[in-house]
């Protein structure tokens, strides 16, 4: 148990660090999928079946998906500038050890955190559907239509405006030429 | 067994790997994915309290989880759409650039 | 117990000799070898299996592509030539391995390597036979479709790692259909879990026990499920990129797509993974709507389960060599609008179906009602989609004298 957790953390954080140095933006959208995928383990370690699969299922058949498409539609799938150490970067990380190190002494000083429970609470896919059908129908719908919104809406902002604008320009001889064909 | 603390320092270290990520890349579609990675903590931390909770037969946490990956599927979605409409508009990604080009 | 008793208890119920030898293997082990031993004896059959159904899948594949085409197909190497997968599997170990210089090497090491694991993985939850699967998961279509989600990605790490146009635009062309194709499957594949009340694939097959009549209680014999399944088949047949939809390896467009790049051992194990996804989303078809192993007349069932399961896989692949055989090839643009304006429309259609079945009382009615909507909204969709592309039957004007 402790070793599968050894790895899986090593795997996961180590996929996390590749995602935020590699300089080739297509390997760090493949270290992200590692790290997703440590992230799926280790649910599965905590004895979340249902989410780990749901985590595999959105974030590497879906999410990573959509960053590589966007990486190769915006030709950024090139290597980025290699630019020195820059105060940028160097703020940036300070921030970030910052945040760590407030997170870190707040977990280690509260005696909250500082629990073994040695069985799991019991959640099997039917009560997870039950409890979505009852009493969380509502975030259900919510989030129903929160995603339908997102989809209308991703498709008319990634739209080109341009191009829209000449399709309907052009749209009735198009048609026309369809008529004398068919 | 692992004790709870393991699994808060694993979601501490990605967030803020994510967070320096979102500081310090250049690319708009990385700042993204650190974004990305700190929600996953986030995620991490519902999941190990549930677990450890000492309720048997609590289900907040797996439920808050399961609702968190499913905006950050449409977070994801509409974030790239618009880099790519940002994209046509500076034909760039770089966060950098886009501010002085005007 | 002893060699003489399972010998015994196999002859009293041959259906389960998988099963009885497997516990008595484990039994003959230490007590704290065990529970390894038979993860291992659960994991040793599907990768013997399936990759030997893979062997003779090519062969079958061959000589039947080779029927239709009038053709003899391979006959040289052994008896009819069914050797021939021998042959062609020495001949992919020996070849040379070719990797383009300007490839990324790692990735391009990775890709056929990412894209056969998850498949195997995928086989852990289908039920080959009576108590015969590798884990009874709790959401085991949930660990099905995302396992299946990761064969996207390899794709893509082909495609993009080999530096070569045709690979990317292949790459492109079958991520983009595997996505649009993917929910149509899902959301056909939800109609079953309404019915069931479960995720795992074994309660699947147990709600499809039993007869009516002479007819067995699959769901393939309700208008739901014979619309679930016809779709469920249509987006298979796509997911897995067999033809008519092979617009990604199309081979007089683009050579062979993503894996153009590839040659030796590698370019084998894209094919492996390809037919092995075969198999596992035809064997999903048959649990989810086939009834699983349970046989299809009363009268034979005293034929053991698991050969029910693997005849039921065989029709598949005979009627997949034939789709292949006999349909051209699609266009990318009418691909896409099939998944999206027709596939997509209709599996939600039939989704509201499966639960006006499940509330209405059994009998002659529902049954009218379901087909009925079924069939409208089947007539209504293609009308409309095809009034949208201005297509017309065709008119065939002849010489006049």
């Amino acid at each position: 148990m402790e070793l599968a957790f050894v790895i899986i953390a090593t795997v996961t954080l180590g996929g996390a660090v590749a995602v935020m140095s590699l300089r080739h933006l297509v390997h760090c959208a493949l270290a992200l999928v590692v790290t997703f995928a440590g992230l799926g383990a280790m649910y599965l370690l905590l004895s979340a079946e249902f989410v780990a699969f749901v985590q595999l299922l959105v974030y590497v058949g879906a999410v990573a998906i959509l960053i590589v498409f966007a990486l190769l539609l915006t030709r950024s799938a090139t290597v980025e500038p290699h630019q020195g150490l820059l105060h940028s970067k160097v703020a940036g990380v300070g921030i970030a050890l910052l945040a760590f190190g407030t997170i870190i002494s707040a977990l280690l000083t509260s005696s909250r955190f500082d629990r073994t429970q040695i069985t799991a609470p019991s959640l099997t896919v039917r009560q997870i559907g039950e409890e979505l059908m009852t009493r969380y129908v509502l975030p259900l719908e919510v989030i129903g239509l929160l995603l339908t919104a997102a989809t209308i809406g991703a498709v008319v902002i990634a739209m080109d405006e341009r191009k829209v604008a000449d399709r309907s320009k052009s749209a009735e001889p198009e048609h026309a030429a369809e008529d004398k064909h068919g | 067994m692992i004790p709870l603390h393991y699994y808060l320092i694993v979601a501490a270290m990605l967030f803020c790997i994510g967070l320096a990520g979102a500081l310090i890349r250049r690319s708009a579609i990385m700042v993204l994915v650190g974004i990305e990675l700190m929600l996953n903590a986030a995620n991490l931390n519902f999941i190990a309290f549930w677990r450890y909770s000492p309720n048997p037969d609590g289900s907040q946490g797996v439920m808050f989880a399961i609702f968190s990956i499913a905006i950050a599927a449409a977070e994801a979605a509409v974030g790239l759409a618009l880099i790519i409409a940002l994209y046509r508009h500076y034909r760039s990604t770089d966060v950098a650039e886009e501010g002085k080009k005007e | 117990m002893d060699i003489g008793q399972l010998i015994n208890s196999i002859l009293n119920d041959p259906d389960q000799v998988f099963v009885l030898t497997k516990a008595f293997v484990v039994g003959k082990f230490p007590e704290g070898a065990q529970p390894l031993v038979s993860i291992l004896l659960s994991i040793l059959p599907i990768l013997s299996v399936f990759p030997g159904l893979f062997a003779l899948t090519t062969i079958l594949e061959r000589k039947g592509l080779g029927r239709i085409q009038n053709r003899m197909g391979p006959n040289r190497v052994g008896p009819f030539g069914i050797l021939q997968p021998v042959a062609d599997g020495i001949k992919a170990l020996i070849k040379e391995d070719v990797v383009p210089r300007a490839a990324d090497k790692v990735v391009h090491f990775l890709a056929p390597v990412v894209i056969v694991i998850p498949v195997i993985m995928s086989y852990a939850v289908l039920p080959v036979g009576r108590n015969m699967v590798a884990i009874d998961l709790d959401a085991g279509l949930l660990f099905f479709f995302a396992v299946g989600a990761s064969t996207e990605l390899a794709v893509f790490m082909a495609g993009w790692s080999s530096r070569n146009k045709y690979s990317l635009l292949g790459a492109m062309r079958a991520i983009g259909q595997m996505i649009s194709y993917e929910i149509p499957l899902i959301l056909s594949a939800i109609t079953v879990v309404m019915a069931v009340g479960s995720l795992s694939t074994t309660s699947m097959v147990d709600a499809q026990a039993g007869y009516y009549g002479w007819l067995p209680n699959w769901y393939v014999f309700t208008p739901w499920g014979f619309a679930g399944f016809l779709l469920f088949l249509t987006a298979a047949t796509a997911e897995s990129n067999r033809s008519p939809f092979d617009i990604p390896e199309g081979e007089s467009e683009i050579i062979a797509g993503y894996f153009v790049e590839y040659s030796g051992f590698k370019f084998a194990l894209f094919f492996l993974g390809e037919y092995l996804g075969l198999f596992a989303v035809s064997g999903l078809a048959i649990t989810l709507f086939l009834g699983g192993w349970h046989a299809p007349l009363p009268f034979l069932e005293w034929i053991p389960s698991w050969c029910w399961f693997f005849v039921k896989l065989m029709c598949f692949i005979v009627l997949f060599i034939w789709l292949r055989g006999t349909l051209p090839r699609l266009r990318q643009d009418q691909l896409m609008n099939f998944a999206w304006k027709f596939m997509l429309p209709l599996t939600l259609i039939n989704i509201v179906v499966a639960g006006i079945w499940r509330f209405l009382e059994p009998g002659m009615l529902r049954w009218a009602v379901c087909a009925a909507i079924l069939a409208a909204a089947y007539v209504l969709l293609a009308r409309g989609l095809t009034a949208a592309r201005g297509v017309a039957p065709r008119e065939y004007r002849y010489a006049e004298n």
